[in-house]
């Protein structure tokens, strides 16, 4: 390298130290000592003891006496994050795009209703989980929705209290915080050229044809953004859960991370707890990975 | 923002058709709104009027008082848990803008070598989440604590001090906005004599106050609505953030006095969405740029 180019070098490590810093104290580092703890047995009371993969085959291959593999409580918390992934993401992103469709038609009002649906995405989430634990009330004295179902003439389930309904109340209130992925959208949807609307609509291609074979084509990428940004929101979901139900009822809302934080601090296994952010660190590349992956089928970026 | 110019897909829509779109927005409207009237009315509500049936929106007689008695709270100090919650939000906002600035500048404008693989790196932690980290980085504030590099835990610190160093959503938004501003202009000051520092603080930054302000809010929304953070890191009530605070009041009260909860979270809404009214258009435009750019 020439002098000139040493100079920039040391210019831009300059200008780029502080966030190369935190990310070695910050990122790098803890993300390899959760690796090294992983492989240990670790309360926090006495130092870290190394147990090699014991951690990894107590939660994952390890038979009981019963002859159940792994931990019981790790594969429930991580198909509750699934089945609640696969509840709030898909009906998240529909929802998301519907809006933006219907807000971008012109149809006038668009700040007015753009501002309604916006709002709630603001809301604080302990303060939206307080609100909705109110409006999930299996009383319909109380609960305010099964009060408007009751005058409907429906008894109402008793939400966050039954079984069933538990994991899909939570994926329904999610879908009143999908404001933030509608702006996102919309700016998306302002963005596809006119003129390849009116092309289309010269070639005769009604409203449906037009949403499928240009709207969609021309936002895969938001749509794209959408999805990975929502797989890395699902898998770490916690604080709803956490306030809402404590995992209830009988642990079927009980998420991924609820049962990594109960190990690190209510049980004080720091060896669990790493071995689980580890796995949830290689899951989430992974479901990153294949949705970048699959992309290459169906996101359209515009030649640049 | 564009504004409505009547095309959905490019063509006028016929009057039933414009008609049947108002109805499902309205419709939509009403659901994504509702829970705020109710948060509202159940927080002017007398305890026993909070359970009725049919429900009524309409509180009477409204009970100002309930506010005052969240403010007065015997066990909780709310005003205590506000004035944490600045506190962490101030410092976290102004570790990230001026951090982020600086990082985002050396991205943007500054050619070096290896450029490229550390602008990709810092994007790629923007996959991380916290629960990942969060162990090892509670390990560490302890390690600190215990080998007397001051106290971590149980102090505002571990939610404020990262902040200093950037974060990637930051530096990635200011480094997009700081592309899109000439070139020539820094060489012109360059010519002049002004330094590299110079041109960032003189040319660069005010030229940015927008993208600056959609970063700044965006942090004091963050640390506004942070809960697993201060869970894991704060430990003494008096140093609780209202996240905090208001979990706990819940706790406490197990299932009733939803009237206090409810007053108690619209004070905790209506920063918030007084923010959003003063501030509508960078909310708007700041997400919409890191949607389309990402």
């Amino acid at each position: 390298m020439s002098g000139r180019q040493w100079r920039q070098l040391g210019k831009g490590l300059a200008f780029v130290s502080p966030w190369l810093a935190g990310f070695c104290l910050f990122m790098a580092l803890p993300i390899g000592m959760s690796l090294y703890y992983s492989l240990c047995d670790y309360s926090l009371l006495k130092g870290p003891l190394f147990v090699g993969l014991e951690n990894y085959a107590e939660l994952i291959w390890r038979r009981d006496p019963l002859g159940r593999v792994g931990d019981p409580v790790f594969y429930q918390s991580l198909w509750n994050t699934m089945r609640y992934a696969a509840m709030a993401l898909p009906a998240g992103m529909l929802v998301s795009l519907g809006l933006a469709l219907l807000l971008n038609a012109g149809i006038g009002g668009q700040s007015i209703y753009r501002t309604i649906i916006f709002l709630p995405s603001l809301v604080p989430v302990v303060a939206s989980a307080m609100l909705w634990m109110w409006l999930f009330r299996a009383d319909p004295k109380q609960g305010l929705i099964n009060g408007v179902l009751e005058m409907l003439g429906v008894t109402g389930p008793s939400w966050l209290a039954d079984k069933t309904w538990a994991m899909p109340s939570l994926a329904l209130m999610s879908l009143w915080g999908v404001g933030h992925t509608v702006v996102i959208y919309l700016a998306g949807l302002q963005d596809v050229p006119r003129e390849l609307y009116e092309a289309a609509e010269i070639d005769g291609a009604g409203l449906w044809r037009r949403l499928w074979h240009v709207t969609i084509p021309m936002i895969s990428p938001v749509i794209f953004f959408n999805l990975v940004m929502g797989i890395i929101g699902t898998l770490q979901v916690f604080a709803v859960p956490y306030i809402m139900t404590g995992g209830g009822p009988e642990r079927t809302t009980y998420f991924f991370t609820m049962y990594l934080y109960d190990n690190a601090f209510n049980y004080l296994k720091m060896g669990h707890a790493s071995a689980m952010a580890w796995i949830q660190l290689v899951l989430i590349l992974l479901l990153t990975g294949a949705a970048f992956w699959s992309s290459r089928r169906w996101v359209h970026y515009q030649g640049k | 923002m564009a504004t409505g110019s009547g095309k959905l897909d490019g063509r006028r829509l016929s009057v039933g058709q414009r008609l049947l779109a108002h109805l499902a927005l309205a419709m939509v409207c009403v659901g994504f709104g509702l829970p705020f009237v109710w948060m509202l009315s159940t927080s002017l509500k007398t305890l026993d009027k909070t359970a009725e049936y049919p429900p009524r929106f309409v509180p009477s007689p409204v009970q100002w008082n309930n506010y005052a008695q969240v403010v007065h709270h015997p066990k909780m100090d709310f005003l205590a848990f506000a004035r944490n919650t600045l506190i962490v939000a101030v410092l976290s906002v102004a570790g990230t803008t001026a951090s982020s600035a600086v990082v985002a500048y050396g991205f943007a404008r500054i050619r070096f070598r290896g450029r490229g693989a550390l602008f990709a790196l810092m994007l790629s932690t923007m996959m991380i989440p916290f629960p990942v980290t969060m162990v090892s980085l509670f390990a560490i504030f302890r390690f600190l604590g215990d080998h007397g590099m001051g106290q971590w835990l149980g102090t505002f610190k571990p939610l404020w001090v990262p902040a200093w160093f950037g974060s990637a959503f930051s530096i990635f938004l200011l480094r997009q906005f700081f592309m899109t501003i000439p070139e020539e202009l820094s060489e012109a000051a360059r010519i002049d004599g002004c330094s590299e520092v110079g041109i960032f603080l003189r040319i660069i930054l005010p030229l940015s106050r927008p993208a600056l302000a959609v970063v700044a809010l965006f942090t004091f929304m963050w640390a506004w609505n942070d809960f697993l953070g201060p869970l894991v890191y704060i430990q003494d009530q008096s140093q609780y953030t209202l996240s905090l605070g208001l979990q706990t009041f819940q706790s406490m009260h197990g299932g009733a006095q939803w009237h206090l909860l409810m007053a108690a979270s619209v004070m905790v809404v209506t920063p918030v969405v007084v923010l959003f009214f003063l501030a509508q258009r960078t909310f708007i435009q700041g997400i919409a740029t890191t949607g389309i750019k990402g």
